[in-house]
């Protein structure tokens, strides 16, 4: 069975192939479709040694044209050598007539590239290549997922205003009791050493008795503010319930150093709070340990002894601070 | 409904009538006051109780405010990337026209739920032209109407455009092409939007 033949004009060439070059025998580049001859302009394609204008990556090693004729009906990978260096896949046959090689070439992925390179338009393309297509996959795609990512930072964005809403203690704005566990138990796993106070407001009961809960309310966010005027940014505070607060100060190991802390604190507790026209007066007991960060401490074993000295406080008579030791 | 649609209702009134009439339409339509999500899809009757809400609120014929809508979505500055993505179907408002059939196919490529409702360019004689909607929800050939005319203008051709009616699920809309590039229209390069 004979091969059918046919021949083409250049002028159906160049709209079939849009991207094609006719190489002669010696390699001189006699002829480029359309949209090669936009991407080179006069005189940087035609009469110019295919192996000048083009730089073969694969397959690698073939400089000559008897090479080039081997790899006819296989893949080429070929970039111009001059800038910019655009990169093209390509296919290769030998003419029928003649030993000239039709080049096809097309941009591959690297029509990204191109498109910013040069002016190119769909007109460029063969109506069957399926280049525009791809740009408008690209495009429909990113589109799509900027909208997905929007919806991520919106998402994320949610997540951390309801973490901090559940870590948070909605009335003073300090942290709440499960905060606290989390930092605590992060702390003791970590090895860092911190202090630890254990605050309760006294008389707190008898002002809300007196003065009603908006009262109580008032002496809570009033406590805050005086704790967190006399911390730093990386204490941690906490309101671990009721009329009871907790404070994580790490690095700060120093009895002495926590002790005048505890004082201060108490005394400005004592600062009466006009709330109408009554006055608030409360007063607080503390309780105070020392974590070293050694092992073999729970963060619960140290929540005790902060509370066995807090308990040692209230017993010797309120608005005091005691510091734990084995003989309280 | 897919969020994108229902987003561009929302994003319409939004950008027509004030982000007050936005809080005034969701909450009477009792829809997402922050809007919807692009990429959510909604009951139904969520859009069916805002564009009832749309006609009671703007007092205007739910048909005019559809195609209203056709245009905003290929013209507003706020959604600029469907007009691109349009402008790939052709370099001519004809060829353009042509490959309207393709578009729930294209848009399926990008949103695979989308459910744009099937579409049919009938060609009749000295540049007129029919275009078949059918899908399960009236209404979309309202829209296409202000789209298409909108794109004739992007692309700077000349039409005459109408809604020709609806029968069961079908609208028919036909449209006459005068001038196929009547001016420069609206440039369209390759190169923008994500390559840029």
């Amino acid at each position: 069975m004979g091969a059918l033949s046919i021949s083409l004009t250049h002028d159906a060439r160049d709209i079939l192939l849009p991207m094609h070059l006719r190489v002669s025998g010696t390699g001189e580049i006699l002829h480029a479709g359309p949209t090669l001859r936009k991407l080179r302009p006069e005189g940087q394609l035609i009469g110019r040694q295919f192996f000048d204008v083009f730089d073969l990556r694969r397959p690698r090693g073939v400089v000559t044209m008897d090479g080039l004729r081997q790899h006819s009906g296989l893949r080429l990978s070929l970039q111009f050598r001059d800038g910019p260096d655009t990169a093209f896949k390509g296919v290769l046959v030998a003419d029928a007539s003649a030993s000239e090689l039709i080049v096809n070439l097309s941009f591959g992925i690297s029509i990204v590239d191109a498109i910013r390179d040069y002016d190119l338009h769909s007109a460029d393309f063969a109506p069957t290549d399926l280049t525009v297509e791809m740009l408008y996959l690209i495009e429909a795609k990113s589109a799509i997922l900027e909208e997905w990512r929007r919806l991520n930072v919106r998402l994320q964005s949610a997540k951390i205003a309801a973490e901090e809403q559940a870590f948070t203690d909605t009335l003073t704005g300090l942290k709440n009791r499960r905060a606290m566990d989390h930092i605590l138990g992060r702390y003791v796993d970590a090895g860092v050493p911190f202090g630890l106070i254990q605050l309760d407001l006294d008389y707190f009961k008898q002002v809300n008795d007196k003065l009603g809960h908006a009262a109580g309310d008032l002496v809570l966010q009033k406590a805050a503010e005086v704790m967190l005027r006399s911390t730093r940014d990386k204490d941690t505070l906490a309101r671990a319930g009721g009329d009871e607060f907790v404070l994580i100060l790490p690095e700060t190991v120093e009895a002495g150093h926590l002790v005048d802390l505890g004082s201060r604190l108490i005394e400005r507790l004592e600062v009466p709070i006009p709330f109408g026209d009554d006055i608030c007066r409360i007063s607080g007991s503390a309780g105070i340990t020392v974590s070293l960060g050694v092992p073999g401490v729970s963060a619960f074993d140290l929540l005790g002894q902060a509370d066995k000295a807090l308990y040692a406080s209230k017993n010797t008579g309120r608005g005091r601070v005691t510091v734990f030791s084995d003989t309280i | 409904m897919h969020g994108l649609m229902n987003r561009a209702v929302q994003c319409f009134v939004r950008d027509t009538y004030g982000v007050e009439m936005w809080k005034a339409l969701a909450y009477s339509a009792d829809v997402p006051m922050a809007g919807f999500e692009a990429m959510f899809v909604y009951d139904d009757a969520m859009t069916d109780r805002m564009l009832d809400g749309a006609t009671r609120l703007l007092n205007r014929p739910q048909e005019s405010i559809l195609e209203d809508i056709g245009t905003y979505i290929v013209s507003h500055p706020n959604v600029e990337s469907l007009r691109r993505l349009l402008r790939f179907g052709g370099e001519t408002f004809l060829e353009f026209l042509l490959s309207v059939d393709d578009l729930p196919r294209r848009a399926r490529l990008a949103v695979p739920d989308l459910g744009l409702p099937a579409m049919e360019i009938i060609e009749g004689d000295y540049g007129a032209f029919e275009l078949i909607c059918r899908g399960d929800r009236p209404g979309f050939g309202h829209v296409m109407v202000g789209l298409l005319r909108t794109m004739a203008d992007d692309y700077g051709a000349l039409v005459v455009l109408d809604y020709e009616g609806r029968n069961g699920l079908e609208e028919t809309i036909s449209i006459q092409i005068l001038q196929n590039e009547f001016t420069e229209g609206r440039p369209f390069e390759l190169a923008t939007g994500p390559f840029s």
